[in-house]
């Protein structure tokens, strides 16, 4: 296997009617998510790839290290990663403290991650301390899991649906440890989940996996705004964008991004500050295209742009129109009926309405 | 006033030097056998299931007839101890030990069985995930969560061992010292009518038994985590 960078692997696993035939590429930094339906093989690739599952014909390396060929295999307990298991697995024999020193005196040589007190402030698990996990909830028991993974000294974390069994307030409160452990340790994680939500808001790199196959992977961006891609979003499709906060009014309580000079989004501010990276979501749902300047509207954000591709959609009554806007690819889910009204083709310029920007800072 | 007589006492301290060491290497050999039943996915796992259960259902004489043969000087077990030079097993305490342990095997390896099935894979694999190598995670996961497992192994091996009779009868006979156990005292003291010290012997094993029982199930009860039943039927 070549070297390079990052978590490369190939591999080719069977197991009744399932085949797991792919070959993936994750970068070396920031969040790469393995997004799919159920039973498309995401927990069996994410286990394949930690060595937890016996498949024969599998190649993994990590960095240029090579952990598995056919020649070789690497323990699982031997390699540098960190893994948190969809359902909270922490020791019930052990306190909070007792399990977050296992992983700790266990750590290998690699740099740390992070320290005790680091991990235990970020995850805000202190006063959890003393406790044993029988007296945790389930959300608490995970951002244990999480401190515990971190403290292992992992070069890279594997995440299998870690929210999955949280209720949906518990979700957003992880997601946000999430966020922060991707924003300030910088250490490299591969997430598999089926939730586009999450994807939107963590992931850097996306892998779309379908019946054992890989359908499409490269950074979140490129792959989100592709029309032809069978990515099965559904409701949920749209962009993601990267921007710092450039103004913030105060009166009306909005914030600012600007995406080329003289051209902004503006949206809920929600007690930022000036220059602060935030992600914005815009579904497609969300945008609607007039070919006269809107006037009088109550949408503020009204861009110029121009049409560079429409494609059919599985409900015969929309159509998916993608954007260029201001150097950055929006989509559009608009009627084919309105579409055939105002004559949209593609490299016709066009005003684009935003309703609403998610924000997932 | 002293209520047993020096045979007994002798009887007494050979039964619990038997049961002690046979339950010691039970829960040593017994372990590594459980562990296999309980992970092993080979197709011979029902015939080495069936095999470890055997002696619950065989008549303790059955088994004591066998073994008695295969320790004897043209039996296997009796070769292999003359070829060790300890002399045939048949009618020695070594041969009693080894004869108790075929007799008690299903009394320690199925409770350690049943604990390491209901522990199941994803702790052995959360511990790998930490770093921690097959041994390290043997003492310091699996072990610890399977405790009240071989708590029950060791007290029902050493209770069983304690109240075997038919296999001592055959394999040991009734030598003084050597494989005279307290359960073969009492038959001798009943087939003699001195019904006195029967009682004694009785009534001391019985309430022994009692306790040890008792506290075992005060324990599983007192551990929060886990509830092993005294006993579970083997899977089919």
């Amino acid at each position: 296997m070549k070297t390079a960078s990052g978590l490369l692997a190939k591999l080719c696993w069977q197991r009744e009617d399932f085949e797991l035939k792919l070959e993936l590429h994750c970068p070396a930094e920031g969040v790469s998510a393995i997004y799919g339906p159920s039973g498309a093989g995401k927990t069996t690739l994410l286990r394949c790839l930690a060595g937890l599952e016996n498949a024969q014909q599998l190649e993994v390396s990590f960095n240029g290290d090579c952990w598995q060929s056919a020649q070789q295999f690497l323990p699982v307990h031997k390699r540098p990663l960190g893994f948190i298991f969809q359902e909270p697995s922490l020791f019930e024999h052990l306190s909070v403290r007792e399990n977050l020193a296992f992983a700790e005196k266990r750590a290998g040589t690699n740099p740390p991650v992070c320290s005790f007190d680091q991990a235990v402030a970020l995850l805000a698990i202190k006063p959890l301390l003393g406790r044993h996990p029988a007296h945790l909830s389930g959300g608490e028991k995970q951002r244990v899991a999480i401190a515990r993974a971190l403290l292992v000294k992992p070069k890279i974390i594997f995440m299998d649906e870690p929210l999955a069994s949280l209720d949906m307030a518990r979700k957003r409160e992880i997601l946000d440890y999430l966020e922060k452990i991707k924003r300030v340790l910088r250490v490299p994680m591969v997430y598999v989940s089926h939730s586009a939500d999450e994807i939107a808001r963590l992931a850097d790199y996306l892998a779309v996996l379908d019946k054992g196959r890989l359908l499409a992977q490269g950074p979140i961006n490129s792959l989100l705004s592709r029309l032809d891609l069978p990515i099965p979003l559904g409701e949920d499709a749209g962009v993601i964008i990267e921007a710092a906060i450039s103004d913030i009014d105060t009166q009306w309580h909005l914030a600012k991004i600007t995406l080329s000079p003289g051209q902004h989004l503006w949206f809920k501010d929600k007690g930022f500050t000036m220059g602060q990276a935030v992600r914005i979501r815009i579904l497609a749902r969300d945008v609607s295209v007039a070919v006269q300047e809107p006037v009088n509207g109550s949408i503020i954000n009204v861009l110029p742009g121009r049409v560079v591709a429409c494609e059919a959609e599985p409900h015969p009554a929309t159509q998916l129109l993608k954007l260029h806007v201001a150097g950055y690819d929006l989509l559009a889910r608009v009627t084919r009926y309105s579409s055939q009204q105002l004559n949209i083709t593609a490299g016709q310029s066009i005003w684009i309405q935003i309703k609403s920007v998610a924000i997932a800072p | 006033m002293n209520l047993f007589s020096s045979a007994d006492w002798q009887a007494i301290w050979l039964t619990l030097k038997l049961a002690a060491l046979v339950s010691v290497l039970l829960i040593l050999l017994g372990t590594p056998l459980a562990w296999w039943l309980a992970r092993s996915r080979s197709r011979f796992k029902h015939w080495v299931a069936a095999l470890t259960a055997l002696p619950l259902v065989l008549p303790p004489s059955v088994l004591g007839f066998y073994l008695l043969l295969a320790m004897g000087p043209e039996g296997p077990l009796g070769k292999v101890g003359l070829w060790f030079g300890a002399g045939t097993l048949a009618f020695s305490f070594p041969g009693l030990v080894i004869a108790s342990m075929i007799y008690s095997l299903p009394f320690v390896v199925q409770p350690i069985q049943n604990a390491m099935e209901t522990l199941g894979q994803r702790p052995l694999e959360v511990a790998a995930t930490l770093g921690a190598g097959p041994i390290d995670t043997f003492f310091r996961v699996v072990l610890p969560l399977t405790r009240p497992g071989f708590i029950s192994a060791a007290v029902l091996g050493f209770a069983h061992t304690l109240g075997e009779f038919g296999v001592v009868l055959m394999v040991g006979g009734n030598i003084p010292g050597v494989t005279q156990v307290v359960s073969v005292q009492i038959y001798q003291y009943v087939e003699a009518i001195n019904y006195r010290q029967a009682h004694l012997l009785s009534a001391s094993l019985l309430i022994f038994s009692l306790v040890l029982i008792t506290l075992l199930y005060s324990f599983n009860r007192g551990g929060k985590r886990q509830h092993f039943s005294l006993w579970r039927a083997p899977r089919p």
